[in-house]
């Protein structure tokens, strides 16, 4: 079995994992970090969103072996305690409803965030659109963005 | 969450066995029944050796401990609705808690000791406001006995907040924790000396308390069905026969367990019909982790026997059903004599309405984790809607007593009725007795939108009369769709009286002929139950032909809808109802009356809320509908505007609710909010077909739901103030939708819509 070395939250993980396992298995399985979810398995629906090098991608349709030296940022290492401006205006307009897609939707506003401090209405739910929320917490994501942007 | 297909009064039973085996009405009822007395005869409890934390739990949802620490059980599953804050908030207000110290605690599924836990048909804080003040005011006035009593003062000059008991004329206080020593011999206090606080002096109740897990939920720590890890866990992902009903033949497990990781290929035997707590027929493939049981899965090989359903076709289906809403069908209710109404018509407006199935599509994908051990007791941990069902349901497939095993219930990520059903909790049993090792079975999106419970399709006809006046004179609705109770018997091919119940005999309009009628069609997948259930396809429907008849009336939608409801008055359905019986959604007609006036001020609140005169004069798009279901009543304005580039966008929605009091204000608010959105995918984009007995949508590519650019844009929540008994608010703002936004395109572009999805 090949051998991974991943940077991951801050810190060096040494993986055994088949070239082909998809970066959300690794995280969820291998390394036992559960706030990334499984919706789709193929990047439709952004619940497994994590970061690589700063930038949203979809863990579920990234290989191991695609990785490089590349760091990840998964929800739990986002920030320190769960004081990102992103994770404080989750908290101030009461986002989630059942909660499954936020570590997703927070990651990839997070993401927005660092690519466009100001986004507009419609920046956001473009960038956003990747995203899904069954529950429909739509409007109050793009309120707390906006919160967050201002911050 | 969802409906109720109310009830029976004849299969009233105490056989608890029955609630797991029967239709859902069975086990509604007994919902009903147990809610009742859950307060008395609770135990007491209170215990610890000298010196250690003492507790106090005056019944199984309460308990203080000498450290102060104030634990709530939550014992009903939160799937998003915010039930798990909401239900604690009842309790923490009538002990006089400090809300910020109360800790949270889910319940296992155990309905003896809970009571009913099946957490559906929008009747949570319904069944259990009651219960919920009941169980705080008891530890109230049992703590403020024994402070009271220690300052030698009387106990009503005494009272509660922020975790103490205050004396009112010195001001004295203590702590609960200081209190729970002496409480250790005190008696219950009688069910009359249990005085509820006056409504106007609640802190929590009618506010917006923000969720328990909100805090988790933004860092990633709160914990989903597949977040529970166990030491030597396998994780299955099950190939089932791509047709309900069919059959393996054959399989061959050598290609799967080449795949490394793979450690054993299980048959899973299945059964049709299929009911809706049993495995579906398959073959599962367990490994160390899930991506090698995905890959040892599509390895596997099987020869189907495709079985009765090879060659169904839903769109044939849908055409055969349409058919049939031309003859006469069962009459489910009749008021005065339709026929004749038609024959002296000045004018028949006759229409035909389609909906398709639905998925539910929830962002948890259904999971479960069992623990079988070499006892044959069971352990599992699941993101169930109806944790003692599913006990049940594991307690049969493993061929053991319920006692034997135990259900721990995670956050649901999303439930919408699907996870009522504990299918994906009996395969995990049924692996995990087979691995001899705790198996986590993991559903993939594909598996979800083949395999789900769906929302029934269905076809409706309706033929409005009017007379010479313009005055409706008549009303007659078919309705056909294959009917829940068809997932358990093929000769249940007529809805229920409680699907009938749902939106459709319940036609609240006053018409003097009224004749509504339900026809045959058989059931070739398996169909449950979706947020709202019937009401989603009877809703668009009554109200798509409502508007039709104020545009025939010359009125303006509102003054119709006003017109139509007639005198002030609760209205007595049962005595029109043929051969059958008005379920009421489970509750008494007399207790839960549905009273026009009552919609009438609540519509009336909708128009001035969202200035629907002012648009309207200043040209504005507008749709208007207005549906009671659950209890609850719900109107609804939707404003739609089209920009140069003929993009049509929803810049308001507007919904007035009056369900009684309201608990937790910030989360009805968030229910009607995603209710909107959830209702615009069902209204316009969500579909599932099938041919040769397969379903043709797998993920979200193919089975959409909607995305943030297409929701509407503001979607703002009237609450209406009340000390009334309050009702659910789960699936009441589905319903109603639909038809407003039906209605708001009409007026937009002239097309009227009879068929769900419609593009916007």
């Amino acid at each position: 079995m090949p051998q991974f070395s991943v940077n991951i939250n801050g810190e060096q993980k040494s993986i055994d994992a088949p070239e082909d396992m998809p970066l959300l298995w690794v995280i969820r399985d291998l390394l036992g970090m559960k706030g990334t979810k499984f919706g789709c398995g193929k990047a439709l629906c952004g619940a497994c969103t994590v970061h690589l090098d700063g930038q949203a991608i979809r863990s579920c349709s990234m290989a191991i072996s695609d990785l490089g030296d590349a760091k990840i940022t998964t929800i739990e290492g986002l920030s320190e305690n769960g004081d990102h401006p992103i994770q404080k205006a989750w908290v101030e307009h009461i986002v989630p409803q059942c909660g499954y897609c936020q570590s997703g939707q927070i990651m990839n506003a997070a993401s927005l965030l660092n690519q466009n401090s100001s986004p507009s209405d419609e920046e956001i739910e473009q960038s956003m659109s990747g995203n899904l929320c069954r529950c429909g917490t739509y409007n109050r994501i793009k309120e707390a963005i906006k919160t967050a942007s201002k911050s | 969450m969802f409906p109720p297909i109310p009830l029976f009064k004849n299969k009233e039973t105490e056989d608890r066995s029955k609630v797991f085996k029967a239709s859902r009405r069975d086990f509604l009822k007994l919902g009903s029944l147990a809610a009742g007395g859950l307060i008395l005869g609770v135990n007491f409890q209170c215990s610890g050796p000298k010196g250690e934390l003492i507790t106090f739990a005056p019944n199984v949802y309460l308990s203080i401990n000498s450290d102060n620490e104030v634990t709530i059980i939550a014992h009903r599953s939160e799937m998003g609705t915010g039930i798990r804050t909401s239900l604690p908030q009842i309790v923490a207000d009538e002990l006089g808690a400090d809300w910020s110290k109360v800790k949270i605690v889910q319940a296992e599924g155990d309905e003896e000791k809970y009571g009913n836990q099946n957490t559906d048909g929008s009747f949570s804080v319904r069944m259990f406001y009651e219960p919920m003040r009941k169980a705080g005011a008891t530890g109230r006035i049992m703590l403020i006995k024994a402070a009271a009593a220690e300052w030698g003062v009387e106990p009503s000059e005494c009272d509660t907040a922020n975790g103490m008991v205050i004396h009112s004329g010195s001001n004295k206080k203590v702590a609960f924790g200081d209190l729970v020593a002496q409480l250790k011999e005190a008696p219950l206090p009688a069910e009359g000396e249990i005085i509820l606080r006056d409504f106007s002096s609640y802190k929590l109740i009618g506010k917006a308390v923000p969720i328990y897990d909100l805090k988790d939920i933004s860092q990633g720590k709160a914990v989903f069905g597949a977040d529970v890890d166990l030491p030597n866990m396998k994780v299955a992902v099950v190939k089932r026969c791509p047709v309900i009903g069919g059959k393996v033949v054959s399989y061959n497990e050598e290609k799967a367990l080449a795949v490394l990781g793979v450690s054993q290929v299980v048959k899973i035997e299945g059964s049709y019909p299929t009911g809706l707590d049993k495995a579906l027929e398959g073959v599962a493939v367990i490994a160390e982790n899930t991506w090698a049981a995905m890959k040892g899965r599509d390895a596997l090989e099987v020869e189907w026997d495709l079985g009765e359903n090879k060659d169904y076709s839903s769109s044939k289906q849908m055409a055969e059903m349409l058919e049939s809403t031309k003859g006469d069908g069962k009459v489910r209710r009749k008021r005065g004599d339709f026929d004749a109404a038609r024959g002296a018509a000045a004018k028949v407006i006759e229409r035909t309405y389609e909906v398709p199935y639905y998925a539910h599509a929830t962002m948890e994908p259904p999971t479960a984790i069992a623990d079988v051990k070499a006892d044959g007791s069971c352990e599992v941990w699941a993101p169930s809607q109806h944790p003692q069902w599913a006990r049940g349901a594991v307690a049969t497939a493993l061929g053991v007593d319920a006692a034997q095993v135990k259900v721990n219930v995670t956050l649901l990520g999303g439930g919408f009725g699907r996870k009522s059903k504990p299918d994906y909790v009996v395969e995990a049993a049924l692996l995990s007795k087979a691995a001899k090792a705790p198996v986590r079975v993991q559903w993939t999106r594909e598996d979800d939108i083949h395999f789900d419970f769906y929302h029934s399709l269905s076809a409706q006809r309706i033929r409005a009369t009017l007379d010479g006046a313009g005055k409706l004179t008549g009303w007659n609705h078919h309705t056909v769709f294959p009917a829940i109770g068809s997932t358990s018997s093929l000769t249940e091919v007529q809805p229920s009286d409680g699907e009938m119940g749902l939106g459709c005999v319940d036609f609240p309009f006053d018409v003097p002929n009224i004749r509504i009628e339900s026809h045959e069609s058989k059931g070739h997948v398996r169909i449950g139950w979706l947020r709202s259930v019937s009401n989603i396809h009877h809703a668009f429907a009554m109200h798509s032909m409502i508007d039709e008849i104020a545009e025939a009336r010359g009125l303006d939608p509102i003054e119709n809808y006003l017109d139509l409801l007639g005198e002030n008055r609760d209205i007595d359905f049962q005595s029109e109802i043929v051969d059958g019986e008005y379920g009421n959604y489970g509750e008494k007609i007399e207790e839960y009356p549905w009273n026009t006036d009552r919609m009438k001020n609540l519509v009336r609140e909708v128009a001035d809320k969202s200035n629907w005169k002012g648009n309207k004069e200043a040209g504005k798009i507008m749709g208007f509908a207005a549906h009671k279901s659950f209890l609850t009543y719900v109107a609804c304005v939707v404003i739609l505007e089209k920009d140069a580039n003929g993009n049509i966008s929803i810049p308001e929605v507007h919904y007035a609710v009056d369900c009684g009091v309201g608990v937790n204000t910030d989360r009805i608010k968030s229910q009607f909010e995603g209710g909107a959105q959830f209702a615009m995918s069902l209204a316009t984009a969500s579909e599932v077909t099938f041919e040769k007995g397969v379903a043709q949508q797998s993920n979200y590519d193919t089975y959409s739901i909607i995305r943030m650019p297409q929701s509407p844009k503001e979607i703002h929540v009237h609450i209406v103030e009340s000390s009334i008994k309050p009702t659910g608010v789960g699936e009441p703002p589905v319903p109603p939708f639909i038809p407003a936004l039906a209605n708001a395109m009409y007026r937009l572009n002239g097309k009227r819509i009879y068929k769900l999805p419609f593009k916007v």
